[in-house]
């Protein structure tokens, strides 16, 4: 029965309709797989109440006709996404026993659609980081494995979400990338992870990190796949001041594979120091296989690349710092024990040391800092007008014509649990260097598997397109799809 | 930059984060390692560069200024650690 979970959404869309599967079975399959893959530590809380609640209510609709292309889909969502009466907590220790007593817009748009929550999916605490090592819940362990059968990342911060879709746990999932975070992780397991343009999906409900660079994201088994999860995120929502008020295009009937006419922009600058091997001529034959499929293949130059990191990890940070303020004991979560003759400030501090992580406690203060009296001008404000350069970059190759551009995903394949342990925290963030930019830019960006590297392991490119055409981004992702005819999967081991 | 442990005090103090002294030092390099990647901004020519605040051209929209929702009082204090008649507790803040 386990075999239904690992059908496509286009697939099973397919079947629940012409009624050779079932919504209730499909869902079952799902979280029995969830259920006998908790040596990957995939899934934080299992809701097989809900699940089972909804797949009833699916097949009604199915039954009577009334199916939109996610109803009886089996879904897995990122911790970070409010899910009403469900265990949310970021991951985090600070938010233990958080019980939202409200929707996040993104999973009310899911069930109306008619998809099934198989449960919450673990995470970087607070999305603060790149190999799921940061959660309160203990590392993901990615579904591949390394060479000597070591434990790897699924990559992060959507660990959880990257590990639970190529294990077939869930037909897609939910994430969220601030700095990457969906996309890397992808890259890692060999999924298809799509960050779209700033604004384009509503962030109410999803415990923020850095509001300008949140982006909430399909996570899924093919490009189709996730252009048919992304329409039915998408859309305004006048309870997100920053969401768009912009029709949602049907992405998945934008998706041909046919390139003719479309100018595909190679930056130099992405050609960094100590690149292997393998990430270079992984991206060569991705810009074949778009000259192939009809693509013009343009050099181009991004110069201010190279300071897109820094200027990463000076606004994200400030922007946590402000938004992680409201974890003080006081209105939800964990609250630390203070003595008698302590006050508030101490249930502050002690309630913020116990409940945060060390990541998540280095970069508020990190934060904290660079927002500090007199340091404000030297740090925030420079990196604003470093992010405004960056923008501008790519506003300068999107009027010289450029339709789309090709990058590699990762610096890596994934990388062993622990490994980067003594690594300096500067290390583990090099793991963005591709992604940072694009959310940097507010721009759409999607990772796409496209080979194998020499352990065998998944590495992804990556298609950043013009602000608001994830439908031309898509069709770009869909022709390297088509053209590396990627179909690896994870041996089965948990 | 670098950071001593009086300035890691004062901005864990500032985060309202609790660290013991012993592991001031540590934090203090830990800080400093990351503020040293971040001085590359300073090799950036950002003369007459506006500071971007918002990353797409947008108006922020304006709603009516009406009540909207609420009444929930009963729906939040639920996952409150600490609540008494309808409203939060905390230490004593006024002597």
């Amino acid at each position: 029965m386990t075999e239904l979970a690992s059908l496509t959404i286009a697939e099973a869309r397919d079947r629940l309709r012409d009624g050779s599967i079932g919504a209730v079975e499909l869902t079952d399959a799902c979280l029995a797989a969830a259920d006998s893959a908790r040596a990957l530590n995939a899934v934080t809380a299992p809701t097989p109440d809900l699940a089972r609640r909804q797949a009833a209510a699916a097949a009604t609709r199915l039954k009577a006709g009334d199916a939109p292309d996610l109803c009886g889909i089996p879904l897995g969502i990122k911790d970070l996404f409010c899910v009403e009466g469900t265990p949310s907590q970021a991951a985090s220790r600070i938010l233990d026993g958080f019980l939202p007593p409200y929707e996040s817009t993104v999973t009310a748009k899911l069930w109306a659609a008619g998809a099934t929550c198989i449960g919450k999916l673990n995470m970087d605490e607070f999305a603060m980081g790149s190999s799921n090592e940061t959660s309160a819940f203990g590392p993901v362990v990615s579904p591949w494995r390394g060479t000597g059968n070591r434990d790897l990342t699924p990559g992060g911060s959507s660990g959880g979400s990257a590990a639970a879709v190529a294990a077939d746990l869930v037909l897609g999932a939910t994430g969220t990338d601030t700095g990457g975070s969906i996309r890397q992780p992808a890259a890692f397991t060999g999924i298809v992870g799509v960050k779209p343009t700033y604004g384009r999906v509503s962030r109410w409900g999803i415990v923020a990190f850095a509001s300008s660079l949140d982006q909430a994201g399909p996570m899924a088994k093919s490009v189709r796949d996730a252009a048919i999860l992304l329409k039915a995120m998408a859309g305004h929502d006048p309870k997100d001041s920053t969401s768009a008020a912009l029709p949602v295009p049907d992405f998945e009937a934008a998706l041909t594979g046919d390139l003719r006419g479309r100018r595909i922009g190679i930056p130099r600058e992405y050609r960094v120091d100590g690149m292997p091997a393998e990430i270079e001529a992984l991206w060569h034959q991705g810009a074949e296989m778009l000259r192939d499929a009809g693509a013009e293949i343009v050099d181009i130059s991004l110069p201010h690349t190279r300071h897109a990191l820094p200027a990463y990890y000076v606004i994200a940070p400030a922007e946590a710092s402000s938004n992680l303020a409201r974890y003080d004991g006081v209105r939800y979560g964990r609250r630390a024990r203070i003595g008698a003759d302590e006050g508030i400030t101490a249930l502050y501090e002690k309630t913020r040391a116990e409940g945060f992580g060390p990541e998540v406690r280095r970069r508020v203060m990190l934060g904290t800092y660079v927002l500090s009296a007199g340091y404000y001008d030297a740090y925030y404000l420079r990196a604003q007008k470093v992010r405004t350069l960056i923008k501008r970059d790519f506003e300068t190759a999107f009027a010289g014509g450029i339709d789309a551009i090709l990058t590699p995903a990762t610096p890596s394949a994934a990388f062993g649990i622990g490994e980067m342990a003594d690594a300096d925290p500067v290390e583990m963030y090099l793991n963005d260097v591709f992604t940072v930019t694009v959310n940097l830019a507010g721009l759409p960006g999607a990772a796409v598997p496209a080979g194998l590297d020499a352990q065998g392991l998944p590495l992804g490119l990556q298609v950043i397109g013009r602000p608001w055409d994830e439908a031309g981004m898509l069709d770009v992702a869909y022709a390297i799809e088509k053209a590396s005819g990627f179909a690896a999967k994870p041996q089965k081991w948990w | 930059m670098s950071i001593d442990e009086q300035t890691a005090r004062r901005v864990a103090h500032l985060a309202r984060i609790a660290v013991d002294d012993a592991a001031l030092p540590a934090l203090a390099a830990e800080l400093s390692a990351v503020l040293g990647f971040m001085e590359q901004l300073r090799e950036v020519d950002v003369d007459g560069v506006e500071p971007m605040t918002s990353v797409t051209p947008m108006r922020l929209p304006w709603r009516d200024d009406v009540v909207s929702d609420g009444g929930d009082a009963g729906r939040i204090l639920a996952n409150a650690p600490a609540a008494r008649d309808g409203f939060f507790t905390v230490p004593k803040v006024v002597e």
